[in-house]
């Protein structure tokens, strides 16, 4: 294995010293050209939402942004794996820009945002694509944005190349109304597990998955647990008496 | 066990051609709530199947409550005679909602949860999460060099007590019932160390986002070389009294295999996968911490089997001592949390006669003479720290794989979504590769070289 310092996402790459500078304070490394993805909305500054705040903050109202489209280049090794992996749908016939919706660098890591009716064939491109070779999944991360309407779940996947020693990200969003995903276990069996883990917790259906059924919960178990629309706590639970105080009763900040 | 009895009353003999009727399950609302029946007339006819067939087809369910299964795992085993012919893993036994439970809690408190996850590995996770937190907050080059070989050094003692628990627990199931006393003594001699260092023998919470909680106490230093030493001279018992031992070799040799098309198409990664030969490791391919500055060997077999497993835990144990060694000769004074102090408690936990808690002097300073520094301590504690939107991956070689954290904040206190990905869970999904076709005790064998811990398995 290539233990070269600068090569991987880890370590800074080049198109991004400029991020390390501002590293310090915090910020989204690097401005994006295009606006982001709105996720919500935050008003006030210290939870009260009845009235109660009068510090003076109670007007504010913050927009939510996950980092937005990065443009080229993308430094280092970003650039590369874009480009072998937009050539390599372009010569299955596929145009580039209907299956990757857009690309993101944000904090040193590459993402290819995928709409998810091409996932499948973008996932088998990366494993066997000899110049990307990305033969490890680490499996699938469902997240729950509860106001992002019309793609409310996403499906993130983490893949490892061991050849070149490279990570990326893909992202497939849903909407709420249509969970429907693609499954790839046919490209990577490792995915089988996770893509249950992700039904179980966040009720998004991966067709064409062998047997996707709960593998956490109880099969009988209703509801997803990990939406945000889920509360934690507050549900009846099956001990007698027990009483678990609603999340909403507890103080959480804006 | 559900051997079907041939003297059961069959209510259709030719049952296969009759047109069956199968009871659906049922759904049913009582005041209780909903009720699901899967109750229906097939048993008989599946009995009645099952008699005529000659076979000694009997699916066995072993666990969840098995000692031999590490935890709440339950294999459900299709055995023909002594052969498995099939084999399925049920899981979530221990499913705690760990990753629900973080996103309503600070950042900081994220420590608390994470480390009970793989609970014999919390020094991974609670690295693999802070590394997470540290890179969306985009401090991952301020952590002091002292906070990060003390993480090493943590992990590294934390590799060794994970595999003496892999082996000893291995050695147990096989009746080797000195490994397992052996191993359990050695770690020991870990957890005293943890209880020294961190307090606590499990569930540390000891590292956090920007550093550690708290410093080394005095006196570590010199626990730290008196257990190298004794080390040094333990570990070469496990090779006399295993390694080549032909009863040894006889129930591990060649039983569990999965060679690399296999590991790669599963994600079973650490010495899962180095034991088919591929020298992976994230410690060498996208150091961490400060790991590439350290002199240490990746080791590998070429076996695909649990002996090779073994092996490989074991020279890996020796050479977490070499690092171990190595941090502790250059743990420099200084700083074990980043400068900010928007991230940084004001003040280091203290020990106390009653155990690790807060600062006497930093009370007494907020309660006594600053007003500022109250509000201070007061916003950071309940509230915490913001952490700019976003979203991370971070990944640590933990004895048993890629730990892998993925962490998405949407700007606010509490963390949005933490992922973790597991490695026991991915690795446990190799268990029917490697027992289909073999005898039933070897499963034992097969699923304790994958060291599964349901903890991290079910979270």
């Amino acid at each position: 294995m290539t233990d070269k310092k600068g090569n991987g996402p880890a370590n800074g790459t080049p198109g991004h010293a400029a991020n390390a500078a501002n590293g310090a304070n915090g910020s989204v490394p690097k401005q994006q050209n295009e606006a982001g993805e709105v996720i919500g909305v935050r008003r006030g500054m210290f939870g009260a939402n009845n009235g109660g705040d009068t510090s003076g903050y109670g007007g504010l109202v913050r927009t939510v942004r996950l980092p937005g489209a990065s443009s080229r280049p993308y430094g280092g090794w970003f650039d590369e794996v874009a480009d072998e992996l937009e050539g390599a749908l372009e010569e299955q016939g596929l145009l580039p820009g209907n299956a990757i919706e857009k690309t993101v660098v944000d904090r040193d890591e590459l993402t290819f945002h995928i709409h998810r009716e091409h996932l499948l064939q973008v996932a088998r491109t990366c494993r066997d694509d000899p110049a990307l070779r990305f033969e490890l999944c680490t499996g699938v991360s469902g997240v729950h944005f509860l106001e992002d309407k019309g793609r409310e779940l996403h499906a993130v996947y983490h893949l490892r190349s061991i050849t070149h020693n490279r990570l990326i990200r893909l992202e497939v969003t849903a909407p709420d109304a249509d969970p429907h995903i693609p499954s790839v276990v046919e490209v990577y069996p490792t995915n089988d597990w996770h893509e249950r883990e992700v039904y179980d917790f966040f009720g998004l259906i991966f067709d064409g998955h062998p047997a996707l059924t709960r593998i956490m919960m109880p099969d009988d178990w209703q509801g997803f647990p990990q939406r945000k629309d889920y509360s934690l706590g507050g549900i009846p639970v099956e001990y007698k008496g027990a009483q678990i105080p609603a999340p909403d009763q507890r103080r959480s900040y804006s | 066990m559900s051997h079907p009895s041939p003297d059961r009353p069959s209510s259709s003999p030719s049952g296969a051609q009759q047109p069956t009727q199968h009871a659906t399950a049922g759904i049913r609302e009582t005041t209780e709530g909903t009720v699901y029946d899967v109750t229906g007339g097939d048993w008989d006819e599946i009995a009645a199947h099952a008699a005529k067939s000659d076979d000694e087809r009997i699916i066995v369910n072993m666990g969840p409550q098995h000692p031999s299964t590490h935890g709440v795992l339950r294999l459900i085993l299709e055995i023909d005679g002594e052969t498995v012919t099939e084999a399925r893993c049920g899981i979530g036994y221990l499913h705690t909602g760990i990753e629900k439970n973080l996103e309503y809690r600070t950042w900081t408190q994220g420590t608390t949860f994470v480390t009970r996850m793989d609970y014999l590995t919390p020094f991974f996770n609670e690295t693999a999460y802070c590394m997470a937190v540290e890179k969306l907050l985009g401090i991952e080059d301020e952590i002091p060099d002292r906070a990060n070989v003390i993480r090493v050094l943590l992990m590294e003692l934390n590799r060794l007590s994970s595999h003496l628990v892999a082996i000893a627990t291995g050695g147990m199931e096989l009746g080797a019932t000195t490994v397992m006393i052996f191993g359990f003594r050695d770690r020991e001699l870990v957890l005293d160390l943890y209880e020294l260092i961190t307090g606590l023998r499990m569930n540390h919470a000891y590292i956090r986002p920007g550093g550690l909680s708290q410093d080394l106490p005095p006196g570590a230093v010199d626990a730290l070389r008196e257990f190298i030493k004794k080390m040094r001279k333990n570990l070469p018992e496990y090779d006399a009294l295993c390694t080549g031992s032909p009863v040894f070799k006889a129930r591990l040799q060649d039983i569990g295999h999965l060679d690399l098309a296999g590991c790669m198409a599963l994600g079973a990664t650490g010495p899962v996968l180095r034991s088919a030969g591929l020298p992976h490791d994230l410690r060498k391919a996208q150091p961490y911490c400060g790991y590439e500055t350290y002199d240490f060997e990746v080791p590998t077999v070429d076996t695909c089997d649990s002996y090779g497993r073994f092996l490989l835990r074991l020279e890996e144990m020796r050479q977490s001592l070499r690092i171990v060694e190595q941090c502790v000769d250059r743990l420099e004074p200084g700083p074990v949390m980043v400068g900010d102090k928007k991230i940084a408690w004001p003040a280091q936990l203290a020990l106390g006669p009653d155990g690790l808690g807060n600062s006497l002097d930093h009370i007494k300073n907020i309660m006594g003479t600053s007003m500022e520094a109250l509000i201070h301590h007061f916003k950071l504690v309940t509230e915490g720290f913001r952490v700019p939107p976003g979203q991370t991956y971070a990944a640590v070689e933990s004895p048993k794989g890629e730990l892998g954290v993925h962490a998405v904040s949407d700007g606010g206190t509490r963390p949005y979504r933490v992922h973790f990905r597991d490695p026991s869970f991915t690795n446990l999904q190799a268990m029917a590769a490697m027992c289909e076709g073999g005898q039933v005790a070897d499963v034992i064998v097969a699923v304790a070289s994958l060291d599964p811990v349901m903890g991290g398995v079910d979270r």
